[in-house]
């Protein structure tokens, strides 16, 4: 059937911000979706709030709306744009359930909208646990048995009749509280009254308990003639009781015999066809009794997932470019596989080689959470490796992570359990953590037996003896002893096991350039092989490689100039999307320059990974080995230019230093190593007359204390070399800093991070109160010339994160002459450092500022007075977070002019092309907010500080201030109020500040709430204040959270002085953030908040694409 | 219990091995299976198979009589092996090549693991095998002939006696294997699991000839018919004579022009009862109908294949074994009902004037997906119009 042409304009849903649980694999599924209607000659109008996603680049859509992915909004995009379709599966679960809101309403039939895809009936019948349940039954599939209740009797009943063991869920709880699993009737007891008193509805679930099954997916297509095709299988590591976001996996699944596995696929098919998804891919998960092979249905999710991003780079078949295909119309057999470009997508992937995903956790973020694995995913990235064999693949996926290993174990962790008996080690084993492969390493190199650790562990059998394998190996390594003892079969065994050469050198004792070289000596070196779907039955037109160790390579020879591009590894906090963006429009602009462009990158989630984007792609984890062999055999296939190292973040910077000297371009790593290097850095800050803030560096605490005597508290301590403010704190007396530095000794969750060693330097600066923080994007060129892409200014104060706070184009409270300074200080620093590509300089602007209190212009109320004084905090000679927010805000494509720049052209060239276009100034604000991901830690501090914890951000535009914020509020799922009580608590130094804030409220007909002290001060100054609450858990009246539990409230503004779950704030902002709402904890955000709520009224948000703001007035460049 | 407890690690001490093809590559490997104490190099025709599942069903189906399979599915053994999965009483290929063997199988059904029953069945391997580089010169340089063993410990072999065992080791073209696989007596095949055939109450029987019959195939068969297995070699008038319902021509190995007689024999059947034909059965058909055959450069092996129904133009998701294919457009008399979507090899005919057609595919699958089970209900459609 060939593609409607009934349809001439679709619209694409994004997923909005990158939270745990939907990242950028639906940038990956959304650029694909984009790419392939727009080149079907479909007008394709696109919704997203996340600016750092490479789909609302506006290249991919003829509209795109980087606007908040609310009803309403999209309501009003659709009647702006009148799309004759909405394409809502592609955007994870959130536009999913915005198009189910959007027929609800009636929005889609009254514009004449069809939803594609997937119909209403179909997404509600998969996605309403009852419907779906009824469904599997009436086609013969079995679910995992289960009853709701509501009385104790009515528990006992439904237990009866499922019998043991059962799993109980309270529903209407957050965080999973009186949630248990009950083995007898004993335990059943106390768990289903505990669960029932737990729930505010006093329901419970009671589920037969699978937990120990081994957990499955199938990856399953269909197209409007019936076709249906399994596209991937995926088994789990961990069985179930483990989301599966967090669970190791494999594909293809491992131990399914031909019959079981044909089972499932029939189960699959029957699936997909009785909920009734017409067109496109879907995701359905199987547990199976590993005891009897008893197999039941779990999940189906009507819409491209995370796993089926997974299975398109693990099988090479794209599934969403092909389900978009397949929405308008196309069928299975009339579209063409890509790689081989010979046979039809209407089959099923053969792969001849194992992929291991390994998700990524980031608890040390979080402290007080315990790092235990569980039913919600927790995860916020992950790294997929593939090997020949599964255990080349895991310990390839391990080193992948970048967490400080560079396999299962050979490095200075493994002594981690060494304390525990055999008995503790098992015990916490079984127990899923992000720890657990290497205790199950640790297990079977102490000789426990395969078979106890699956009983402990209900890890599969198959799976701990292929650990076992890699155990064993490392004893026969060490035995051999050194590089020199190493014949050229045992290195081919070593390296087929997926050792990394930095593994055999810490058994050895070695370094990993002499290992390096040993190996090559003795003959055995990387071979390159092809991701080709087919298992090599056909040709592969697709150069998609990944390293293993076999006879032969597959890389062929190519004439064109080549650029490897590093890729900025698994998602983390503090380094996201954001460098993938970079990444793959670096890929682009060269491409379209001449270039052959070589991607090296480990995530699966992203668009960089996509065999489309690059000329070729090497799915390889980012470390300097992998790397090097990517160089070796693309050096002996043709000419490589050089390597790009600064668009992926911290991850291939640091590799900068260890790559052949010339080969990096752009910045030297001699100038990277300026900028990085604390003592370097502050000469030649010094040499160039730029303030910083007084500081200084220390190896121990009393060293730290002699700074920070010296520069006066509070002071900022931090450990040098890591991303995302990791341990970043902020100390106000000695006790403070000598506590901070005794976590940072502390190995554990430091050491984690990039293989951090506890000997690095801890560096303590000033703290420069009430400053505010700005941030410049800037490239140069190797003339000198320098394009500012922006400037721009956080709302939050300094001492929040960066990559935390919200921030503002153009910079709403700066003077033209601090702006000027700090230019001229960012082009200063950009030519001292001889910068031949993006740099990033951070600043903080102390004094003299024009913050207002809800109306601009007014002076900042107790700001010292006089100039404002301009401190340079650091500077990144890379790309930085923001460069795609900067590229939203201005129309410049600051990536791709990047990348050319680094690539040797100039400024001027790139402007007589046409790339580089003059930025758009005027018209409108665009704020950048944050993120955070705390309703999947409820027990976490919402409190911001200077360790970032965002996951992802928002843009809004529009043209104030107030109502960009307030979109961007909006995005972030924090919607402000129109009215109603504002709960007030405020740390004594804020107290002033807040005055004229409150009072704003007051006269846009808000009531005041506040704790005691800040109630006085309000009142004192003549706001009226109408609830004053108690502390805490105080025997009188009414306390703050009884307050916000009460639903009474409408926005919180809570300001607490330094951090920690000690006080009443913590409390306050827990349930703030667990009623969902909006919650403020700087003067400066409510400031900000005030601005939105005064500018925006009662009107609903008006939109506009970023192709109509990028074509308003441009003004020269400067 | 899972397999495992029955199952504990045995791990081989595994010797260096050389695989070598007729046209000189080697490969490195270390044995697995069976090892003859002081044993000339095993020969063989080498193939590739792309399943990803089903390794026990291919190793023991009798139409790789003849071959040495080479699996691109890296992990061979996982779930060791379980009786019920047999194809037929033995395996009848010459050899197993692996990347990667599994020593330790789990799955519920285990019984024992690949190592073990191909050393019981007397089945030679090599494991370690970089089977990418094989794969992608098979489908360069065609299926060929190929020699290995061991050459380190015990009876080790030189690696030249390996070259020139593969250098004279003979193809399949012209050889007649199904001699080697048929059963050599007429049997009632019962269902291993007791019940009766549902076709029993409709009184319907089936003839099959045996061309080296995969199990899966009688199991079809017998839920819808009492079914009789006579051995390839069985005259057309002696089948008649038993007055079936239907005769239904297996699957086998090799050159169908190389099958004595066949080709007469279900030419005599053609308007007498329905036939249906899987695979050589399916080649024979068309032999019968007057269609050529021909060697195709290294085969179908594999569980992906999508064949485009022409009836409907539905796409099936087909299991396939073969390196022979009837010619397109050489059949007079009868309709081309599939083709092969990847290159277009014809994967079913259909005869105009009698109840006949076949398959070049595996409708009974195993291993295999189960998207064209529809046609044994096909055949049974045939019979009962036709009493």
């Amino acid at each position: 059937m060939p593609r409607r042409d009934d349809l001439k304009s679709i619209l694409v849903i994004g997923s909005g911000p990158i939270v745990i649980g939907q990242a950028c694999e639906f940038d990956y599924s959304g650029t694909q979706a984009c790419r392939v209607l727009g080149a079907e000659g479909y007008r394709v109008i696109l919704a997203n709030s996340n600016p750092a996603t490479i789909m609302t680049d506006p290249d991919f859509a003829d509209r795109t709306y980087v606007e908040p992915l609310t009803v309403e909004v999209l309501t009003a995009i659709i009647e702006r744009e009148s799309p004759d379709a909405v394409l809502p599966t592609l955007g994870g679960q959130t536009a999913l359930n915005l198009a189910m809101q959007l027929h609800e309403r009636g929005v889609l039939r009254r514009c004449g909208t069809e939803m594609i895809g997937a119909s209403a009936t179909a997404i509600a019948t998969a996605e309403n646990r009852e419907r779906f349940k009824d469904a599997m039954t009436g086609i013969g599939l079995a679910v995992p048995d289960s009853g709701f209740a509501h009385t104790f009797g009515e528990a006992v009943g439904v237990a009866e009749r499922i019998g043991f063991p059962l799993i109980v869920r309270p529903s209407y709880i957050l965080g999973g509280a009186g949630t248990g699993i009950a083995t007898d009737m004993a335990s059943f007891t106390d768990i289903a009254a505990g669960g029932l008193d737990a729930s505010p509805v006093s329901e419970i679930l009671i589920e037969r308990s699978i937990a120990g099954w081994k957990e499955y997916e199938l990856e399953v297509m269909r197209d409007r003639a019936d076709n249906c095709v399994v596209i991937c299988s995926i088994e789990n590591f961990d069985p179930m009781g483990v989301h599966t976001g967090d669970s190791i996996t494999v594909a293809p699944a491992q131990t399914l015999s031909d019959v079981e596995f044909q089972q499932m696929r029939d189960a699959a098919f029957a699936c997909i066809r009785r909920i009734g998804v017409e067109t496109g891919g879907s995701n359905i998960q199987f547990a199976i009794d590993p005891a009897s092979g008893e197999m039941v249905v779990i999940e189906m999710n009507p819409r491209v997932s995370r796993s089926s991003a997974l299975a398109s780079k693990a099988t090479g078949f794209p599934i969403a470019k092909i389900a978009a295909r397949l929405a308008v119309g196309y069928t299975l057999d009339e579209i063409v596989n890509d790689i081989t470009r010979a046979t039809p997508a209407s089959f099923e992937p053969a792969i001849d080689y194992v992929v291991t995903k390994l998700p990524r956790w980031a608890f040390e973020k979080f402290p007080g959470i315990p790092d235990v694995l569980g039913t919600r995913m927790q995860s916020v990235g992950e790294a997929m490796a593939i090997g020949r064999t599964f255990a080349e693949s895991l310990q390839k996926g391990l080193r992948s992570l970048e967490t400080g290993r560079f396999g299962l174990g050979c490095d200075p962790a493994e002594s981690s359990f060494d304390a525990w008996s055999d008995d503790e080690l098992v015990r916490h084993a079984a127990v899923a953590t992000p720890d657990r492969p290497f205790q199950l390493a640790a297990a079977l190199l102490r000789g426990v037996s395969v078979e106890r650790l699956h009983r402990a562990t209900g890890v599969d059998p198959w799976f701990l003896d292929q650990l076992e394998r890699i155990v064993d190996e490392r004893g026969h390594l060490a035995s051999i002893g050194s590089a020199a003892g190493m014949r050229r079969a045992d290195w081919r065994r070593a390296k087929r096991l997926g050792f990394a050469d930095a593994q055999l050198a810490w058994l050895w004792n070695a370094a990993e350039e002499e290992v390096r070289a040993a190996r090559l000596a003795a003959g055995v070196r990387a071979t390159m092989k092809t991701v080709d779907t087919c298992a090599a039955e056909f040709e592969a037109r697709t150069p998609y490689h990944y390293s293993t160790y076999e006879d032969t390579d597959e890389v062929s020879d190519s004439d064109r100039p080549k650029v490897i591009i590093l890729g900025s590894g698994p998602n983390r906090i503090g380094q996201g999307v954001e460098f993938d963006y970079c990444c793959v429009q670096a890929s682009f602009a060269l491409r379209a320059a001449g270039f052959e462009t070589v991607m090296v990158n480990c995530n699966p989630e992203t668009v960089s990974t996509d065999y489309d984007t690059s000329d070729r792609l090497y799915f390889e984890p980012v470390t300097w080995e992998d790397v090097a062999n990517v160089i070796d055999v693309e050096s002996a296939t043709g000419d490589v230019v050089g390597v790009i190292v600064s668009l992926g973040g911290q991850t291939p910077l640091k590799l900068a230093g260890l790559l052949r000297s010339g080969l990096v371009l752009g910045t030297s790593p001699d100038s990277i190593d300026l900028a990085e290097d604390r003592e370097r850095w502050s000469a030649l800050c010094d040499r160039l007359g730029i303030p910083q803030p007084a500081g200084g560096m220390a190896l121990s605490a009393e060293a730290a204390a002699a700074v920070a005597d010296r520069v006066g508290y509070p002071a900022l301590v931090r450990p040098s070399y890591v991303l995302g403010g990791r341990a970043m704190e902020i100390v106000y007396d000695g006790a403070d800093l000598r506590r901070a530095m005794k976590e940072m000794a502390a190995s554990g969750s430091l050491g984690r991070e990039g293989g951090l060693a506890a000997q690095r330097p801890v560096l303590i600066d000033r703290f420069l109160e009430d400053a505010v923080e700005v941030d410049v994007d800037a490239v140069r060129d190797a003339t000198g010339a320098m394009l500012i892409g922006a400037v721009m200014e956080h709302v939050e104060e300094a001492g929040v994160h960066s990559g935390d706070s919200a921030c503002v184009i153009p910079p709403p409270t700066l003077d033209a002459e601090t702006i000027a300074t700090i230019e001229g200080h960012t082009r200063a620093i950009a030519d001292a450092l001889d910068v031949r590509g993006p740099i990033n300089v951070q600043y903080a602007v102390q004094g003299g500022g024009q913050r207002s209190g809800g109306e601009r212009g007014d002076p900042v109320v107790g700001s010292a007075g006089g100039a404002p004084r301009v401190f340079v905090i650091e500077a990144n000679p890379r790309a930085s977070r923001t460069v795609p927010f900067v590229s939203k805000a201005t129309g410049v494509p600051l990536a791709k002019v990047a990348a050319r720049v680094i690539a040797g052209a100039t400024l001027d060239e790139l402007r007589a092309e046409g790339l580089l276009r003059p930025p758009v100034a005027g018209g409108h604000v665009s704020v950048k907010e944050a993120v955070l991901p705390f309703s999947r830690f409820p027990d976490a501090d919402t409190l911001l500080g200077p360790e970032m914890r965002s996951t992802g951000e928002v843009m809004g535009i529009d043209a104030s201030f107030g109502l960009a914020f307030a979109k961007s509020q909006a995005a972030a799922g924090d919607e402000l109020p129109g009215a109603g009580t504002v709960f007030w608590s405020l740390a004594d130094r804020d107290k002033d500040a807040g005055l004229r804030v409150a009072m704003r409220l007051v006269q846009l007909g808000f009531s005041i709430a506040a704790t005691s002290g800040t109630a006085a001060h309000l009142r004192a100054a003549g706001v009226p204040v109408e609830t004053v609450v108690a502390k805490v858990g105080e025997e009188s009246g009414v306390d703050a959270v009884e307050l916000i539990r009460s639903g009474q409230v409408s926005m919180v503004v809570n300001t607490p002085r330094g951090r920690g779950p000690r006080a009443d704030g913590a409390h306050i902002r827990r349930a703030a953030s667990a009623h969902r709402i909006a919650c403020l904890t700087t003067v400066a955000a409510a400031r900000a908040a005030v601005a939105g709520i005064a500018d925006r009224g009662d009107r609903p948000f008006a939109v506009r694409s970023l192709q109509e703001y990028h074509a308003v007035e441009q003004l020269p460049l400067a | 219990m899972s397999g495992i407890a029955r199952l504990p690690a045995r791990p081989r001490v595994r010797a260096a091995g050389l695989l070598v093809l007729a046209d000189g590559t080697t490969f490195e490997g270390e044995t697995i299976g069976h090892r003859a104490p002081g044993g000339a190099p095993t020969t063989g025709e080498v193939v590739f198979n792309t399943v990803l599942t089903g390794y026990q069903e291919v190793i023991t189906d009798p139409s790789y009589a003849g071959q040495v399979i080479c699996f691109t599915c890296p992990h061979i053994g996982n779930y060791g092996v379980a009786p019920d999965d047999d194809e037929s009483r033995r395996p009848f290929c010459r050899g197993v090549i692996v990347r990667e063997l599994s020593e330790r199988p789990s799955n519920w059904r285990a019984a024992e693991s690949l190592d073990d029953f191909l050393d019981r069945h007397r089945v030679p391997g090599l494991a370690g095998v970089d089977t990418r580089r094989l794969t992608r010169h098979i489908r360069t340089a065609g299926a060929m002939p190929c020699a290995f063993g061991a050459v380190e410990g015990e009876g080790a072999l030189d690696p030249a006696d390996i070259a020139a065992a593969a250098r004279e080791a003979p193809g399949t073209e012209g050889v007649d294997l199904v001699a080697e696989v048929t059963t050599s007596a007429p049997y009632r095949y019962e269902p291993a699991n007791g019940a009766g055939p549902e076709g029993g109450a409709q009184g319907l029987s089936v003839v099959a000839y045996d061309f080296g019959i995969k199990r899966n195939i009688l199991r079809h068969l017998s839920a819808m018919a009492a079914v009789e297995v006579v051995p390839a070699s069985t005259p057309a008038a002696e089948v008649l004579a038993r007055r079936p319902d239907g005769v239904f021509l297996s699957n086998g190995p090799g050159d169908p022009a190389a099958v004595a007689g066949a080709a007469g024999t279900v030419a005599a059947l053609l308007g007498e009862v329905p036939v249906f034909g899987i695979c050589l059965g399916h080649q024979l058909l068309g032999a019968a109908l007057g269609g050529r055959t021909y060697k195709l450069k290294f085969g179908h092996h594999g569980g992906n294949h999508p064949v485009r129904r022409m009836a409907d133009g539905a796409v099936e998701i087909t299991s396939q074994n073969h390196n022979y294919a009837l010619a397109d457009g050489t059949v007079p008399g009868a309709d081309v009902t599939h083709v092969n979507l990847n290159d277009g090899v014809v994967e079913g005919i259909a005869c105009r004037d009698a109840p006949a057609f076949g398959v070049q595919y595996h409708p009974e699958a195993g291993p295999g997906p189960h998207d064209a089970r529809y046609l044994f209900e096909r055949f049974r459609s045939l019979m009962t119009g036709a009493r």
